[in-house]
């Protein structure tokens, strides 16, 4: 028997512990070995937060981390070609390579995992010193004076300035090879 | 006297046994002779051996600074070090000469330490191997003990020795083997999600990470504002202490720092451990738990009970998410602090002169490695406006469930909690490099992360050998701003576990000597 597992598919699994990590389980077992980690995490989802307290066979040591255990390898959304580009202009960094895509594809997988949990009324943590006032220094200046010592680290200044080419035109990535930029 | 603790060294000195300048020296030569660890990036002779001039000096005075007065450090290289190169371990940073210190390091030197050079570390702290700088690996000096090559003979490998040499962990890898190796008393390290514990637990030395806010980020290069704190590795639990006790304190450059009086970091001897609570967080016996760090565990946890100690199983129900929570939150504030490097200020520069975006994008990619590119388009897609409120709000709620977990925890009356550092004990390169830097970052951060996104103090103790002769350790992490507290009871458990010194002499050479004398006087009692 194959069966296909599909985002969806984990995603109800993880909704309904109990039926959903035996499930899993058969569905992971017949998964051909490779990427280990999705899988590992997909189990530890499924498991958490009331399934704990079982004993779990754990490996034998030594060798520790390595590869293989099962793959989940569908269980990843593709990344539209337009997002794609926005991000490459975003971010001013070129994927480069399918693989590249491929790994954030896997990574955007990796982060629908957190849907699972219940965050309602749940405000958002932007700091873990929330509860203190942020210090500001009094507006004086004490220090700087310094503009020779910072001219010197950057490789085009013209007297004070920094030197930068015209800000007008916008690259096209090309994926394959990165080796010409296209304007 | 390279065996013996900061502490007892510092007393040599004062005594006159030994000088900072000949102790800089004996730093250095082994530093030499270690070269292959490939542990530091940037060695700064010169100028540790002026400070050590400089430390003499107020020796013969009577004058010396303090604990740290002429104290061999080394500091891992995403710290500025005025007038050293501070690289990242980066393409973009490669020549990078800063022109003011990082207020830790400043702290260290106010204090007389000995700036020995900067280690090598994963490119940008984004690693849990120390494997992906541009200057190569960094090979765990274990993989020379004796101890472990002792165990491997067992084995019919015919291997070539070098060829199985085993990782340091990291990314903060450069400093672990510098501090293992005996080539400084103490080093710095940066800690987001373990990055200073994860290599203490494999290369058998203390690795603490001090609460958020504690210690001054100022001059730390930024992975992630909200959780990156500077990271202490010693060979002893009272040597972090003391470091920490100069390094802690407000700093008005960093207005993350909080502005408690500091207390003391000085440590009580610990003898009844019977008030004390230790919780055991369940979630955290994961089947990638190797079965030998398990019994090591559970081992501790026994000890703790025979000595009267109340030992409780506690729940963390978030553990399994704060993985992917830290993913986000880590690849979000990555793509914001790496907008910083475009060429244009300092660092790497490209030659195409064509347009802004055209230099500042060719750079980038010539600057950056893949691991770095990629954590940069995660983060950026995760913070994508129509992403926003599903990826990184979300990340953000999730962070303030783990943080709550950890609050009840230690409001039900635990004073610490016990857990693995990591899964297991160090693997050779050849393995580790099989899966990619993600993976094994996931892997190897996994019970080390919480902490980071919690903001609390945490502690990696060497407790015992593998049966393959390696470090294994175990982690403390304590209430916020009990960094005393957890120390007191991480020196209690490591004077209980007497964890083995590393045997280096077939690789020293003729340092042996410098051990022979060392091996029989070193002690763990303060």
């Amino acid at each position: 028997m194959s069966v296909q597992p599909s985002p969806t598919l984990f995603m109800a699994a993880a909704a309904a512990p109990s039926d959903g990590v035996i499930l899993a389980r058969r569905l992971l077992r017949l998964r051909s070995p490779r990427g280990g980690m999705w899988a590992r995490a997909a189990r530890r989802v499924l498991r958490a937060p009331g399934g704990g307290g079982r004993g779990f066979a754990s490996k034998a040591g030594g060798g520790g981390v390595s590869a293989g255990g099962e793959a989940a390898p569908q269980e990843r959304g593709r990344v539209p070609g337009d997002v794609i580009e926005h991000l490459e202009r975003l971010a001013l960094v070129d994927f480069g390579s399918r693989e590249a895509v491929a790994r954030l594809e896997k990574a955007v997988a990796f982060a629908d995992r957190l849907r699972a949990v219940d965050t309602d009324g749940v405000q958002p943590m932007e700091s873990v010193l929330e509860d203190r006032c942020l210090y500001l220094r009094p507006d004086n200046v004490v220090e700087g004076n310094c503009a020779e010592e910072l001219l010197q680290n950057a490789h085009r200044v013209m007297e004070e300035y920094f030197v930068a080419p015209p800000g007008t035109r916008f690259p096209k990535f090309n994926k394959l090879s990165h080796s010409k930029l296209k304007i | 006297m390279l065996g013996r603790t900061l502490r007892e060294v510092s007393v040599a000195l004062k005594q006159g046994q030994i000088t900072p300048t000949e102790l800089c020296q004996e730093c250095l030569s082994l530093i030499k002779k270690t070269k292959f660890l490939n542990a530091y990036i940037t060695v700064s002779e010169e100028v540790a051996l002026k400070q050590a001039e400089e430390s003499e000096e107020r020796y013969k005075k009577g004058h010396s600074l303090g604990e740290l007065d002429g104290i061999p450090v080394a500091v891992k290289d995403n710290f500025s070090t005025t007038g050293i190169k501070t690289t990242c371990a980066s393409n973009m940073l490669k020549g990078y000469v800063p022109p003011y210190n990082a207020t830790v390091v400043q702290k260290l030197l106010d204090q007389g330490a000995l700036l020995m050079g900067k280690t090598n570390l994963d490119e940008f702290a984004m690693g849990s191997g120390s494997t992906d700088g541009v200057f190569g690996p960094v090979k765990n000096p274990w993989s020379y003990s004796k101890q472990y090559r002792e165990k491997k003979k067992q084995k019919p490998h015919g291997e070539n020795e070098d060829t199985n040499w085993l990782i340091t962990g990291g990314s903060s890898g450069g400093s672990a083997a510098a501090v293992s190796a005996f080539t400084c008393f103490a080093a710095l390290g940066s800690d987001t999600g373990g990055s200073t514990r994860n290599p203490a637990a494999l290369c058998g030395v203390v690795g603490l990470k001090p609460t958020y806010g504690l210690v001054s980020r100022h001059g730390l290069i930024p992975l992630v504002n909200s959780m990156d704190v500077p990271g202490i590795l010693t060979r002893c639990v009272d040597d972090a202490a003391t470091v920490l006790g100069v390094l802690a304190g407000h700093d008005c450059k960093d207005s993350t720092t909080v502005q408690d009086p500091v207390k003391s970091f000085i440590l009580p001897s610990l003898t009844d451990v019977s008030k004390l609570c230790i919780g055991i967080p369940k979630e955290y016996l994961v089947p990638e738990l190797s079965s030998e760090v398990q019994s090591l565990w559970s081992k501790a946890a026994k000890l703790f009970e025979s000595e009267g100690a109340k030992v409780i199983e506690v729940s963390l129900p978030h553990t399994s998410y704060s993985i992917v929570c830290y993913h986000v939150l880590c690849t979000s504030e990555v793509a914001s602090n790496m907008a910083r490097f475009d060429g244009l200020e300092y660092g790497h520069r490209c030659d195409i002169n064509v347009s802004t975006e055209a230099m500042y994008a060719a750079t980038r990619r010539e600057g950056f490695n893949d691991v770095v590119r990629g954590r940069i388009l995660s983060g950026n897609f995760f913070l994508l406006k129509e992403n926003y409120e599903n990826y990184f709000i979300k990340a953000q709620k999730v962070r303030r469930l783990i943080a709550n977990d950890f609050v009840n925890v230690f409001n039900s009356g635990v004073d610490v909690l016990l857990t693995p550092t990591t899964l297991s004990e160090a693997v050779p390169y050849v393995e580790f490099i099989k899966e990619d830097n993600r993976t094994r970052s996931a892997q190897g951060d996994i019970f080390t992360q919480a902490v980071n996104m919690a903001g609390l103090p945490a502690v990696s103790v060497p407790m015992a050998l593998s049966n393959q002769g390696l470090p294994i350790g175990l982690q403390f992490i304590g209430r916020a701003f009990c960094d005393q507290q957890l120390l007191t009871v991480a020196k209690w458990f490591e004077k209980q576990v007497q964890f083995p010194i590393i045997q280096l002499q077939e690789i020293m050479g003729d340092c042996s000597s410098v051990f022979e004398n060392d091996l029989a006087s070193v002690s763990l009692k303060q």
